[in-house]
Formats: structure tokens, sequence, C-alpha cells
């Protein structure tokens, strides 16, 4: 089944490689993964889809939780939250049928971003469920090619930041006697 | 004086051995390499002590068993590439075990870094499910506080390894060690109080229960709670058990101890795991070992669970009472409650408990551990339990991975924790010898054993040398059976007693390979002489290898066969029993 986890992370190089490796070590598949930054600079927001067991959802959620890198993990799978996905589609058209694209690309909710005479690429967000029927539709009209942005998410609700306070390191403040001895 | 020394410049090298000053390191292990030359070239003068390995891996076992005989942070050293990877199995070795341990590596110089450059591996990658945490440091200002939240993340929470790689460049670049006084990693997370309410009602449910048992592990020994464990134990003389990690947190010879349960476990600590109603498991993590078929593990028990790793519990068992926090806090405030509760309630189960305690001395009296003697031929439990005569439960045993392990874990007694040093999580061969010479620098005042099959002794047979060249007074004994005992055993019992690649001849002459080194050894093969024998390892001031042949046939029981329920123990040669 589908999981939907969202992390906020250090915006740090290895980052990501530490979450997505909680999830391969265990030989989950992740489905998608976004990742960009957030109004702080120092902090990512990711987004990650995740084919697992309900029940082990808990598991791999305190693994995350665990590593030094990780501020916050959220399980969105079945909590409060608007989940959105973009799909970026060229397709490739003749002048009978241009028309007709843009208007079914209407009832989609998508808007041509570029044009021209071999076709359009259209933009569309929403589920993934009516993505998948846009492109669907799409198919049927010509070639086309599809990238989608995975799932990004947000919840409906704000979750406060438990963060660890800093703490003092009384055996490193400066004291003479390890001066005298390393001199 | 001080603002004149932090003004001095340094060369990145130079910042390192200042870091571990200032984490009062006394010495560390390690082994040189090219990128790691202008560190030893600090070293050359430096107060700091360097021990000089023959392999990287054991510089990370040694450090281990530093940090396993002290409790303070372990601290070993390698160069790029392949120094770096062969620390990757002791790495995951104080992963698996909770052990306190900074690694750190030399990498290429950074504008090589991803060239493919002469000794280039990417450890940082590597070594990044091998760790609790790593870093690569890009340049020298960053160095000390990445040092000091190196030690920071080892030695706190639930300890762990933690590597950090410096390429070549950062150890010659010039500057200041900037000082550190603060750590601040705001995802590191660490609760250690435990909940206030969930700790008064694990009080009310111990004294409730009517067959407690404690199961006590490694984390009691890394909080140092050997002492809160003893109370809560005798103050509601329940029985006890110890895990692999955690023996010596009970004294082995304690009325309330009931020994190590598990797969190779005592038949009295299987049954009461089996029969009870409540476990308070601390510092544990329900390892398969221990629970054989989780299905079938203490059916009739709640369970509280007390760790510092939130992803402990309800791994393998639900708790009915989670409390995360550290077991030597949660021990003093449950111990309280429980002094607090103890007019009240502690009469209430007294007919019931007394009634459990009935069963599990039955259970003990019924197949207690008792060692093996034979007097024709030394059978490897006599050499165990005379090494236990020896020690008296006062010395470090540290052990390599198999039938002699679960035989020191069976009868050798220890009356304090940090003398039984082993790997349990990982079984890593080749750990206890290199795991002496760590603590024997740690604790020069006790008597080390290093207790070693001859497969894991032939894998560590390069840190004689270091033994040799410190006058280590390490007592190598190596129970010899002349196989792979371990495996042979399953073998024997599991696929037919086909013995496939198990048999080890050709071990060298322990004398001539002692000799060889500057120490002396030899073989004992009569059980007449083997008390001789040790008593003259244990008097000989320097190091000592002492060659003992064992019966090669003789099996470790009690045995849980994998898969099975601990309470389905095979206690001997064909005769399962079910209870």
């Amino acid at each position: 089944m589908l999981q939907l986890i969202s992390l906020l992370v250090e915006n740090k190089p290895g980052a990501l490689m530490r979450v997505t490796g909680v999830l391969s070590a265990r030989g989950y598949n992740i489905e998608s993964l976004t990742v960009a930054r957030t109004l702080d600079p120092e902090l990512s927001r990711m987004s990650i889809v995740v084919d697992i067991d309900s029940t082990q959802r808990a598991q791999v959620i305190k693994q995350i939780n665990k590593l030094v890198n990780v501020l916050q993990v959220s399980d969105l799978t079945e909590g409060a939250a608007v989940r959105r996905e973009m799909v970026l589609l060229w397709i490739g058209t003749t002048q009978e049928n241009r028309t007709v694209i843009l208007r079914e690309a209407e009832i989609f909710g998508a808007k041509a971003v570029e044009s021209s005479v071999e076709g359009y690429a259209l933009e569309a967000t929403g589920d993934t469920e009516k993505l998948d029927a846009f492109i669907r539709v799409m198919q049927r009209y010509g070639e086309i090619e599809v990238t989608r942005s995975g799932m990004v998410s947000v919840p409906l609700e704000t979750k406060k930041l438990k963060l660890a306070p800093p703490v003092r390191k009384e055996h490193l403040e400066i004291d003479q006697e390890i001066l005298k001895t390393t001199e | 004086m001080s603002a004149a020394k932090t003004q001095t410049l340094m060369s990145g090298a130079q910042v390192v051995l200042e870091c571990l000053v200032r984490e009062k390191v006394e010495c560390f292990f390690g082994y040189p390499g090219g990128v790691t030359l202008p560190l030893y070239d600090a070293l050359y003068d430096h107060q700091i002590k360097h021990i000089l390995v023959r392999h990287e891996q054991n510089a990370c076992f040694a450090a281990e068993g530093y940090a396993r005989a002290t409790g303070k942070v372990g601290v070993c050293c390698a160069t790029s590439g392949p120094g770096a990877t062969n620390l990757v199995t002791a790495l995951v070795d104080s992963l698996m075990d909770s052990i306190p341990v900074v690694a750190i590596t030399g990498q290429v110089s950074t504008k090589l870094i991803g060239s493919d450059a002469f000794q280039e591996a990417d450890t940082f990658g590597i070594t990044r499910s091998c760790t609790k945490h790593n870093f690569l440091v890009k340049k020298l200002a960053e160095l000390p506080q990445i040092i000091h939240e190196a030690f920071h993340i080892a030695a706190s929470g639930r300890p762990g390894p933690v590597l950090v790689d410096i390429p070549k460049d950062v150890f010659q670049a010039q500057g200041h060690y900037t000082p550190v006084t603060t750590i601040h990693l705001p995802g590191y997370r660490i609760s250690t109080d435990g909940h206030s309410g969930q700790i008064r009602r694990a009080a009310q449910m111990i004294w409730e229960s009517e067959r407690p048992i404690v199961y006590a592990g490694g984390g009691i020994v890394a909080a140092e709670a050997a002492a809160n464990l003893r109370e809560l134990v005798e103050m509601v003389d329940a029985p006890s058990v110890c895990t692999l990690m955690g023996l010596g947190s009970m004294p082995s010879t304690h009325p309330n101890f009931i020994s190590m349960p598990g797969m190779h476990g005592s038949y009295a600590a299987n049954l009461a795991m089996t029969e009870t109603d409540l476990i308070v498991a601390l510092g544990v993590r329900f390892d398969d070992r221990v629970t054989g078929r989780l299905a079938a593990f203490a059916p009739h028990a709640r369970v509280i669970h007390v760790d510092i790793d939130p992803a402990e519990i309800g791994k393998n068992r639900a708790a009915d009472i989670p409390i995360v926090g550290d077991v030597k806090k949660v021990l003093e405030r449950l111990n309280e409650e429980l002094r607090e509760l103890a007019p009240e309630m502690k009469e209430k189960n007294a007919a019931a408990r007394k009634a459990w305690w009935v069963r599990v001395r039955g259970w003990k009296e019924e197949h207690p551990l008792e060692p093996e003697i034979s007097t024709d031929e030394i059978k490897p439990q006599h050499l165990i339990s005379e090494i236990d005569r020896l020690s008296g439960g006062e010395a470090i045993v540290s052990s390599d991975v198999g039938q002699h392990q679960m035989w020191g874990a069976q009868f050798i007694r220890f009356n304090h924790p940090r003398l039984w040093i082993n790997s349990g999580g990982l079984g890593a061969m080749g750990f206890g010898l290199p795991a002496a010479i760590g603590a024997q620098f740690a604790r020069p005042d006790k008597l080390v054993f290093a207790l070693v099959g001859d497969g894991g002794f032939q894998m560590s047979i390069p840190e004689l040398a270091t033994i040799a060249n410190h006058a280590l007074p390490i007592k190598i004994i190596v129970m010899n059976n002349g196989y792979l005992g371990m495996v042979r055993q399953w073998q024997e019992l599991f696929y037919n007693n086909r013995l496939s690649a198990v048999q080890l001849d050709s071990f060298p002459d322990p004398e001539k390979l002692a000799g060889a080194y500057g120490f002396r050894g030899r073989t004992v093969e009569s059980p007449r002489e083997l008390r001789g024998a040790l008593e003259a390892a244990v008097r000989e001031p320097g190091p000592y290898l002492l060659n003992v042949r064992v019966t090669p046939f003789e099996n470790v029981y009690p045995m849980v066969p994998a898969g099975g329920a601990i309470n389905e123990m095979v206690l001997g040669p064909a005769q399962p029993v079910t209870a």
C-alpha cells in the first residue's frame, strides 16, 4: 500500500541518501520523492511516497526520525493534508486536433505552457487519479512525453517543531590544564 | 594565555589532535597511510598516545574493546580507500551493539574527490549505513565543531559509531582551533527522562504481577544502571535474566539471577520467560536470539519496555507500557514509585509470587547449567569453568564468536558489568583478540583473557605483534577443537552431519608462534594439566598464548533450534524437551 511521508530535513549533503537508505535497506520501493528548500534555506521539505505495508510504516517513520539530519517526520497517508501532483506533458498535434486537445485539457484544468506547430506542452496538477485520467485521454490524441513531479503535500494543521536544544559541553570550555599539557 | 593559544596557527592535523585532547582521549588505535601523513606527522611530537595495530579492522575492534571496558568513547583512525573500507565490519559491530566509537579516516584532497584518485573510496557513502552518523569535512573552519559533534553523537542517547572523513588538504590547511562550547543538532532529539505517568503505571503493574521477570540488556551497561537494576530486582524479589550484552549487570551469583535467556540460554531462564505474566524489559531489543519464534514468545506476558531508542519499542514485541528514556533515570524514578506503593501492594500477591519462585527454582534445579568434565580429555566446558575459577567474577573476558562464546556466557561468572566483552549483534569473528587489546589499554589493572576459538584466533594473528610491542599481559586462551565449532554443530544437527568446510587443519604450533613474537605459549591436551597451565599463564607477567586442545565434537546446550519457541529446548544430544 502506498504511504505518504513528509519530512523536514537539514539541507545538507547526504541527507537525502540517509533517508532513502532507511527505505532501500529494507527493500522498500520509493514510488515518488520530491525535495525542495523551505522558507528557511537551511531546511528542505521532502515528500516520499513509498510502497509498504501500513504495519511497517510506524517502524520506518521511527527509524527516519532517528536520523540526525531529520527535524520532523509526518505521516500524511491518512492525516488531514492536501496532496497534489503535477504533470508536464508534451503532445504532438495535427492541424485538425489542436483545438479539441486544448478543450480536453481545459476540462482537466490543464493549460498550455508552450506551443509550436508540432504540438503543445501542457501543465496539469491534481491528485494521482485525475492525472492518470488526463494522461489516458491525451494519449488518444497523439504521441506524448510525460514527466510527473511526484506527490507534494501540505498538512492542514501546523505541527509544532520539536527541536533539540543546544547542549553545553563543559569539558570543552577552555581550561588552563589542557593548555598547559598541549604546549 | 588561552587567547594566545587559540590564535596560534595550527594545521588541520594539529586541530584534530587538539580536539581529541579536549575530549579527554588518552589513546587511540590506528594505522597510517598516504593521506593521513600530515596527521601522523603531527602525532610525532604530540602527548597523545597512538597504538599502531596491524590491520584497520582491529583498530576499530580495539577501540570498541576500550569503549566496552570503560563506557568512554573509543577512537580509531585509518587512511583513505582500503584503510577506511577495512573499518566497515567493526563499525557495523559497534552499531549493532551500541558502542560509542569515533573513527577518523583520511580522504583524498577535496579537489581530487570524485576523480578516482589513488586510494580514493566513497567513505562517506560506504559508511552511511555502518554508523550512527558520519561526516565529510570540507574545510578546516568546520573541523573542530564536527569532531566535537561526533563525540557527542557517539556517546549520547543510544551510543554508536560516528565516522569523520577528513581530506588531506584539510589536514594540511593552516588555521586555528576555534573553541566549541555548545553542540546544537536540532534534529538529534533524545528523550531521557521517561514519561512520569507511564513510570507510575509501570510500578503499579509490577506490583500487580504474580509472575514477573526482569529482562535486562546492554542498555543497562551503557547507562551505568546496574545498581539501579539490582535495587529493582531485590525490592520486588523477581527472577532476572541478562542478555548476552547485559551479562554482569546482575552479579552472576545473585540468588535472583537465573542466567541468560534465548537460543543457548538456561532452561530456567527460557521457561520463566515463557511462563511469566510480566516482562520488565530494560535496555533490550527482543533480539531473535532471545525470543526464538516471536509468535510463541512469552504468550502470557504483558510487557513494560524501557529503552532510550523509541524505534526499539514495539519493533519486535508490542509493549503494554512503553517508556522512552535513559534506563538509569527511569529506574531511579520507577524504584521510587515502587517503594511508595510497596506498603499497600507488596503483600497482595505474596502467595502467588512465592509459588512463582518455587517453580523458577524448580527449573533451575531440574536442569542447572553445569559444565561437563572428563578425566580423559579436556571438554570445552571444563576449560571455561577453569577460566571462571581463575577470574572469580572479576576478570575481563574478551570473547570471540562461536561455541566458546556461548559456553563463556553460560559458565563464566561476572560480578560487574563491562567485564564480559563480545560481539553480540553482529557476531563478528576476529573480534576477541583485538578487543582484548583495547580493554587492556583501558584497564591496565585488570586480568584480561582473550577467549578465542581456533577459527577467530587465526583471523587476528597479526595483532600478536601489537600485544608483544606493548607487552600487554593478555592471556590468550585458544579453545582449539580443530573445527569451526558452531557451524559444525549446525551441520551435525540440521544438515545430516555433512561437515562442509569446517575443519581447520594446520593450526600453528603455539609455542613457536608466540615465540616468534617474543612471548611464551604452549599447548595443553590433558585435563590433569589444564589448571596448572592456566595458572602459569596468569602468573606470567607478560602476554601468554595457551592453546587448549579440547574434544572436537561437543555441542552447546541447551539449544533452541532456529525458528523454535524458546521453551522447546534441546538439552543434550537427542533429547528434545517441551515444557
